[in-house]
């Protein structure tokens, strides 16, 4: 049986309706494009400064010429003021960090802090007597990618990318890539590992993540 | 060179192209930023082995070379062996439509292998024409062809299938390796040889620390490899970064 047809639909589109439709689709995302800031209380000017920041800590921490263990805890302080350590260290533990009490947590995210300020810095380390600097920075998602370049001394330069977000509450940044080797997702395997090994005994892992990195 | 000689190599490249076509144009799509790894515990047995013949080959002899040669004379031999690197990077520029690169390599060649004498200086770095690092992997990457699986190959290490195709055609393509006797062949490989003993010496805290030191050396190897080579291949420009905000549960490597 055929359903009967009107010669002249009144609400179907035509081609006209649907390229007004579309046009008008095109500006209104065009329009919330240009405006990108809006739903974020970061801008790209505060997340480029606040690397920034980072980075002449970093360099003075380098270059500072104190011992090992005075510039790891230089790293560290670094780390806690300008990284989301408890976003990052909830990440790298994965769904284990869904099972783990409040207190198993918090007690493994400060000792990932210190664990990834010494592994982190040793990286860092191997840029003494250079010089990080911030390129630039731009919105991705709902964060910021800020672009930044150690220059070394006889080789050739490292590029290493800071993610930044204020979803903490303040500033942070969660994510380092150095020439795209992303910390978020090798610290995910390699805790992911020293957890199998323990069995997925979170205790066992804190207590051994103080001496690691 | 005879004709006759000329003209089997040529069509061994050939037979050689043909299956890399063929090859891409079977390849299975993937999502980025995951791992493909079916070959996983093969994978695990060649890494061990590899981490022996680190141990006991690979780690001491670039130790010694790094403790008994001088860093400028280092730098030369690898400087030499990376100038020959050059032409195949030329063609495999052009075949990627990228001219500008090829002509920044060609510069560099030719002011390399003259003022440089004979590439074992490089002051085409200081005039500007640095050197574009890129491989037929790199060419296969630009044509479309997907990345395959993750393999971890006997003494040359973490590859992906289309990186490993690459190195095949690099190597059965080199323009200069038909231009050379077979001493100067023993050279090119040599001088390749001292240069990733150079590389190995010059990185060994981080080399260590990821095969000696990390939890699980192949998950980590494997990781730092996938991530360098995407990092490299989209030549700085990736945008789908892993947000932890969202689902700090989820696992970066699985979106």
């Amino acid at each position: 049986m055929k359903t009967p047809m009107p010669s002249k639909p009144v609400l179907a589109p035509t081609r006209r309706n649907l390229l007004l439709t579309g046009l008008a689709a095109g500006a209104a995302l065009a329009v919330s494009g240009l405006t990108p800031g809006r739903a974020l209380a970061l801008t790209t000017e505060e997340a480029s400064r606040l690397i920034d920041s980072v980075v002449g800590d970093i360099n003075s921490a380098i270059n500072s010429g104190g011992s090992e263990a005075q510039m790891f805890s230089k790293f560290e302080r670094i780390f806690a003021r300008y990284a989301d350590v408890s976003v990052i260290a909830r990440s790298v533990l994965g769904v284990a960090a869904r099972q783990a009490s409040s207190a198993q947590l918090s007690a493994f995210t400060d000792a990932f802090q210190g664990y990834i300020a010494r592994k982190y810095g040793r990286r860092f380390r191997e840029f003494v007597g250079g010089d990080i600097k911030v390129n630039q920075a731009r919105q991705v998602k709902n964060f910021y990618e800020v672009k930044s370049t150690a220059l070394l001394r006889g080789q050739s330069p490292v590029e290493v990318v800071f993610l930044v977000s204020d979803r903490s509450g303040s500033n942070k940044f969660f994510n380092i890539f150095i020439e795209g080797v992303n910390m978020l997702a090798s610290e995910r395997t390699e805790i992911g590992a020293l957890l199998d090994k323990r069995r997925g005994d979170i205790g066992a892992l804190t207590r051994d993540l103080r001496s690691l990195g | 060179m005879s004709s006759l000689r000329k003209a089997t190599l040529w069509s061994g490249r050939l037979a050689v192209l043909s299956t890399v076509l063929l090859l891409s144009a079977c390849a299975r799509p993937e999502a980025p930023g995951t791992i493909r790894d079916p070959y996983e515990s093969r994978n695990r047995q060649i890494h061990e082995a590899n981490k022996s013949l680190d141990r006991g080959v690979f780690r001491p002899v670039s130790t010694a070379y790094g403790k008994s040669v001088p860093r400028p004379v280092r730098t030369g031999v690898s400087n030499f062996a990376s100038n020959l690197s050059l032409p195949g990077a030329m063609i495999n520029s052009l075949l990627q439509f990228r001219p500008g690169d090829a002509v920044q390599n060609g510069t560099r060649f030719l002011i390399n292998t003259t003022v440089g004498l004979g590439g074992i200086f490089d002051p085409a770095t200081r005039m500007g024409a640095t050197k574009v690092d890129t491989d037929f992997g790199e060419t296969l990457y630009v044509w479309g062809m997907r990345e395959g699986a993750y393999v971890e190959f006997p003494v040359l290490g973490p590859m992906t299938e289309r990186a490993m195709v690459g190195r095949a055609v690099d190597f059965a393509m080199n323009p200069l390796r038909p231009l050379a006797n077979s001493e100067e062949r023993n050279v090119m490989t040599g001088t390749g040889v001292l240069r990733g003993a150079d590389a190995r010496y010059e990185n060994s805290d981080l080399v260590d620390s990821v095969l000696y030191e990390s939890a699980d050396s192949y998950a980590q190897s494997r990781q730092i490899y996938l991530d360098s080579r995407r990092h490299k291949l989209s030549r700085n420009q990736e945008t789908d970064y892993f947000d932890p905000y969202e689902d700090p549960y989820e696992d970066p490597n699985a979106q």
